[in-house]
């Protein structure tokens, strides 16, 4: 069963991502903030994490650095989502070993297109 | 439909999809959203757009779908992209190793994700092809969509359909929720306005032509027709990419599936036969003249 944990701090966020990624035949476990999703992570590993940036406690960027750090925790595609849609921002995430990039507001074709761009969604026949 | 409903899509389809309607487009609109109508159970786009206006998500979300059935996406169906980069390319690079050059048409360039995918295809083959002379021709019929595939400019939905994340940082310039493919790459593509239905031979000879999702607009001697000069367009050696729910079987014998991949066909050399039967323009082309 292919997993994605979806750390967003807005539950709302999380709702929507979790009805879209389940339709793609995920089963979802969520976090508010990257120190419960490290936690998260730390307890079972993830074949996804959906990730927000700005976030209180720990941001998704400082989260991914931590992730990328543990044994096991270079597996995990981290497709980021969120509002930080710079340019510099893109990079600074995909050097910190981000697989792929949501820019908000999404729907379920860019969720659908960037998890088969990490390879976890197949491509429609 | 009234001038302000008209308006009111207009500007929500650009919010939301990109779609840029031109002030003429008022047919489109009705022959997608008419249907959608009845589909909602309302009596016409005046009462959809009341309901769009009140704030039915489930309402914007399907409008915004009907009308943009058509559009197209970076590396759309990423089957023809890797018949380009693993098969096309390596036999081209073969076969053409004395005059080093490879010609592509993009039949139906539209606004130019197509054309610039198999620009940034080409890039990402890096060494491989330096020294070489690539030309890449896009035509579209629309001199609109050809506008904005010269300009490059996409909007930041469009640029996160099927394009990868590291090809967007890498060959795009961001300004403000647009997006600009490099100068570079939109060097690499010619644009020319063109009907399928008219004569084309003045574009020369082609290694590589993608005609994918137009032949279907086309009745079956429109299709054969376009198949017989399209072979005359195209390098005895040549390929042709179709889209996926295309084919020449059944129509025409001047081109052959290439063996295992889906979507893929080269010249069969017999197309002087099969060009005589398709020698008089069709119907449809008397019709679009008009």
């Amino acid at each position: 069963m292919k997993t994605c944990l979806v750390v967003d701090d807005s539950s709302i966020v999380r709702k929507i991502a979790r009805r879209i990624l389940e339709e793609l035949d995920f089963q979802i476990t969520e976090a508010e903030d990257g120190e419960q999703a490290l936690e998260a992570c730390k307890s079972a590993m993830p074949t996804a994490v959906l990730l927000d940036w700005n976030m209180p406690v720990m941001d998704g960027y400082e989260f991914l650095g931590h992730l990328r750090r543990l044994p096991g925790g270079d597996a995990p595609k981290v497709v980021f989502c969120t509002t930080e849609n710079g340019m510099d921002h893109i990079s600074r995430a995909l050097h910190a070993g981000a697989n792929e990039y949501i820019m908000k507001p999404f729907d379920k074709d860019i969720v659908a297109a960037k998890f088969q761009e990490v390879g976890l969604v197949a491509l429609p026949e | 439909m009234t001038p302000p409903d008209y308006e009111y899509l207009r500007k929500l389809l650009k919010d939301h999809s990109g779609l840029d309607l031109s002030a003429d487009k008022q047919y489109l609109i009705e022959s997608r959203l008419l249907p959608l109508s009845r589909k909602c159970g309302v009596s016409g786009i005046g009462e959809l757009v009341q309901k769009m206006k009140g704030g039915s998500a489930s309402i914007i979300a399907q409008v915004v779908e009907a009308m943009t059935t058509n559009e197209t996406f970076f590396f759309r169906d990423k089957v023809p992209f890797e018949h380009f980069r693993d098969t096309i390319v390596p036999e081209l690079l073969k076969a053409r190793a004395g005059r080093k050059s490879i010609r592509i048409w993009c039949a139906a360039g539209s606004t130019g994700q197509e054309p610039y995918s198999l620009a940034m295809s080409l890039k990402e083959m890096g060494a491989a092809l330096a020294g070489w002379r690539i030309e890449i021709i896009a035509t579209d019929l629309s001199q609109e969509v050809l506008e904005k595939s010269k300009s490059g400019v996409y909007s930041q939905f469009e640029v996160q359909r099927g394009l990868p994340i590291q090809l967007l940082v890498k060959y795009f310039k961001q300004n403000g929720e647009l997006w600009q493919i490099s100068p570079e790459l939109r060097g690499m593509v010619q644009h020319r306005q063109l009907n399928l239905l008219h004569d084309f031979s003045q574009l020369g000879t082609f290694d590589v032509i993608f005609c994918r999702n137009v032949l279907i607009y086309f009745d079956q001697d429109t299709k054969i027709n376009i198949f017989g000069r399209l072979a005359k367009a195209m390098e005895g050696d040549g390929f042709l990419v179709l889209g996926a729910a295309e084919t020449v079987v059944g129509l025409t014998d001047v081109f052959k599936p290439f063996p295992d991949k889906r979507g893929l066909y080269r010249p069969s050399g017999a197309r002087a036969a099969s060009l005589q039967g398709a020698a008089a323009m069709p119907k449809i082309a008397v019709m679009a003249g008009r």
